[in-house]
């Protein structure tokens, strides 16, 4: 229950990692990258996953 | 002139017919374009408090724009919204060129590129955020944490951001706080209809909202940050992006609502678009405005909020004076290799007050210039455009195959005024000058009547002649309103005795592709 960034159509804009509630969002080495352990879908807080709704690219998607 | 908007050029609108004479476009390898901005106004019709704010401002003030240099820095890389026009692989085209990528800088980097500029050049007097993506997206954190460190640091510097509007009424007490005194808001439509053909999506309160909904949001949030920043003193300029076919009619409209709602400044940019920037635009064959297209809609907009034609759709990360672009001596590598960096204003000081007691003479002789043109040919002669070679300083002071943009100059009876600008790809790099260079620059400027420059060469010189356009290097290093006003009196008498002939219905092409402005 995780979602990932397809890091060869990422901007590296850091939308995503603005919006998503968890803190699960970070530049990692020159690309974002999204911790497993931390995401949760957006489930519960939002009505559709964040980094998703977000990004320009459409290259956040489910694991 | 067109102060006056005729009935004719509202609703010819409707049916922007390509112009009858239309020269080819020209192919060009390199992509290289560039449009001017700010208002053509003077201190004489210009409300004080609102001067003593644009005076010095280049994008806000077409005076200024000779001798002020901007900045901008990209700390912003995240947006909030998709335009058709924009493929985020790039800049943001709404302030930026399409198909560029600036190099993006945290807010400690961008705040030593500042400060290193400004040692560099005294004439910087802006600093911007307009991207890469919208200063305002992701809370603005970043466009905020540089501005609040450069107040501190170099508070003589004027600040100023540009954004879509969608977060803006979030912003608008952060934005009074920092003292930033001049905001630009990309507003291309007032009627979702139209939106909806401009913008796929939105991002919104936690969702993506898309079609007529994303549209109408959009356009409520812009008018309402529009209305609580003018409510609250802070200067706006609103860029609209003409879509020929889109909202080319509709611009009027968006021209009366922005004013009504205390927009100083209106900048119709002209559509850049090209499959290769792979926008959704680019992709589906919509065309960019031609420059007749454009100004009939400038024209017609002039009645309105003041019209800013000397934008430049600079680049997110652009240095230097308006088209000039000085970014490559700036890189974050070089920057690094600076080490600290001391901040002193004493040349910034002394340079803009020796701007002050230049521009003081300034606006006699033009009138004087003025009114000898008006006493000896009256209102009979319809004006006439001419494409100025100048590297700055309101003079013609650049030689014809060194331009890599020509200033347009549109002269009549009721004085000169500038009314754009034409990029073009420097005739003469590196010593000889390429046939097809010529070509297009004879295409960008083949609506004008006369070109002035400082120097040129006997081989253009003939080739301009013959496409019918005059050489002029007569007015070398001289001011350019006054001889364009003195040229203007000459060639109304050359047109009473038949000598010359009326370019009128002339047209020329808007370059695409970037001003990348890269040194050679
Ligand atoms: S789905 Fe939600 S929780 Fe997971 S990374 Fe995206 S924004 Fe964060
Ligand atoms: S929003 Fe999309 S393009 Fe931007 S950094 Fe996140 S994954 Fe990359
Ligand atoms: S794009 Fe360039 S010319 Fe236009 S407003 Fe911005 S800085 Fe000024």
């Amino acid at each position: 229950m995780a979602y990932k960034i397809k890091s060869a159509e990422c901007t590296v804009c850091g939308a995503c990692e603005a919006e998503c509630p968890n803190i699960a969002i970070s530049l990692k080495k020159g690309t974002y990258v999204i911790d497993p352990a931390k995401c949760t879908e957006c489930q519960g807080q939002f009505d559709s996953p964040q980094c998703a709704a977000v990004c320009p690219a459409d290259c956040c998607v489910p694991a | 002139m067109s102060n006056v908007v005729s009935l004719d050029s509202i609703f010819g609108l409707g049916q922007l017919a390509p112009p009858a004479v239309m020269p080819a476009a020209p192919e060009t390898a390199s992509g290289c374009s560039s449009s001017s901005c700010g208002s053509s106004d003077g201190p004489a019709d210009m409300d004080p408090a609102v001067w003593e704010k644009v005076k010095n401002h280049p994008c806000y003030s077409e005076e200024a724009h000779h001798y002020f240099a901007r900045m901008h820095v990209a700390v912003a890389p995240a947006c909030n919204i998709q335009c058709n026009y924009c493929n985020r692989k790039y800049d943001c085209s709404n302030e930026s060129r399409p198909g560029v990528v600036s190099e993006k800088l945290t807010p400690d980097q961008a705040i030593k590129k500042i400060l290193a500029v400004a040692q560099e050049i005294p004439q910087l007097s802006v600093i911007g955020i307009a991207g890469p993506g919208d200063s305002l997206a992701a809370a603005g954190k970043n466009t905020f944490a540089t501005f609040e460190m450069l107040q501190k640091k170099a508070p003589d510097l004027k600040l100023c951001l540009s954004t879509n509007g969608l977060a803006l009424p979030d912003h608008v007490d952060t934005i009074a706080q920092y003292n930033i005194d001049h905001v630009t808001i990309t507003i291309n439509m007032v009627d979702p209809e139209v939106g909806a053909q401009i913008y796929p999506w939105i991002f919104y309160k936690h969702k993506r909202w898309t079609g007529l909904d994303a549209a109408k949001i959009l356009h409520e949030q812009q008018m309402l940050g529009l209305e609580m920043l003018t409510s609250r003193g802070i200067l706006v300029k609103v860029n609209s992006v003409m879509i020929p076919g889109v909202n080319d009619e509709h611009l009027l409209e968006v021209n009366k609502a922005v004013k009504s709602r205390g927009a100083f400044l209106h900048n119709i940019m002209p559509l850049i678009s090209d499959p290769a920037h792979g926008t959704w635009f680019g992709l589906n064959g919509q065309r960019g405005p031609t420059a007749q297209e454009l100004k009939v809609v400038q024209d017609a907009c002039e009645g309105g909020a003041k019209l800013m034609r000397h934008c430049r759709q600079c680049r997110a990360d652009a240095v230097g004076l308006l088209g000039e672009d000085r970014g490559e001596e700036f890189t974050a590598d070089k920057i690094e290799a600076m080490g600290f960096v001391e901040y002193d204003d004493e040349a910034r000081r002394t340079y803009r007050e020796h701007v002050e007691s230049e521009r003081a003479g300034r606006n006699a002789s033009k009138a004087a210039a003025q009114a000898d043109v008006r006493e000896s040919i009256g209102f009979t002669v319809d004006p006439i455009l001419i494409a100025v070679a100048t590297k700055g300083g309101e003079r013609i002071n650049e030689h014809f195959g060194h331009a890599k943009e020509f200033q347009i100059y549109e002269v009549g009876p009721t004085g000169a005024k500038f009314v754009g600008h034409r990029r073009v790809d420097q005739y003469c790099e590196g010593g000889s000058g390429d046939v097809d260079t010529l070509d297009g620059v004879l295409a960008a400027i083949n609506d004008c009547t006369a070109v002035f420059v400082a120097k040129i060469g006997g081989c253009p010189s003939k080739s301009l002649a013959d496409a019918g356009i005059e050489p002029v290097d007569r007015f070398a290093f001289d001011y350019i309103e006054e001889s364009a006003l003195a040229y203007f009196k000459d060639y109304a008498e050359r047109l009473g005795q038949g000598v010359v002939q009326s370019r009128a219905g002339q047209d020329a092409v808007i370059r695409t592709g970037a001003l990348t402005a890269r040194r050679a």
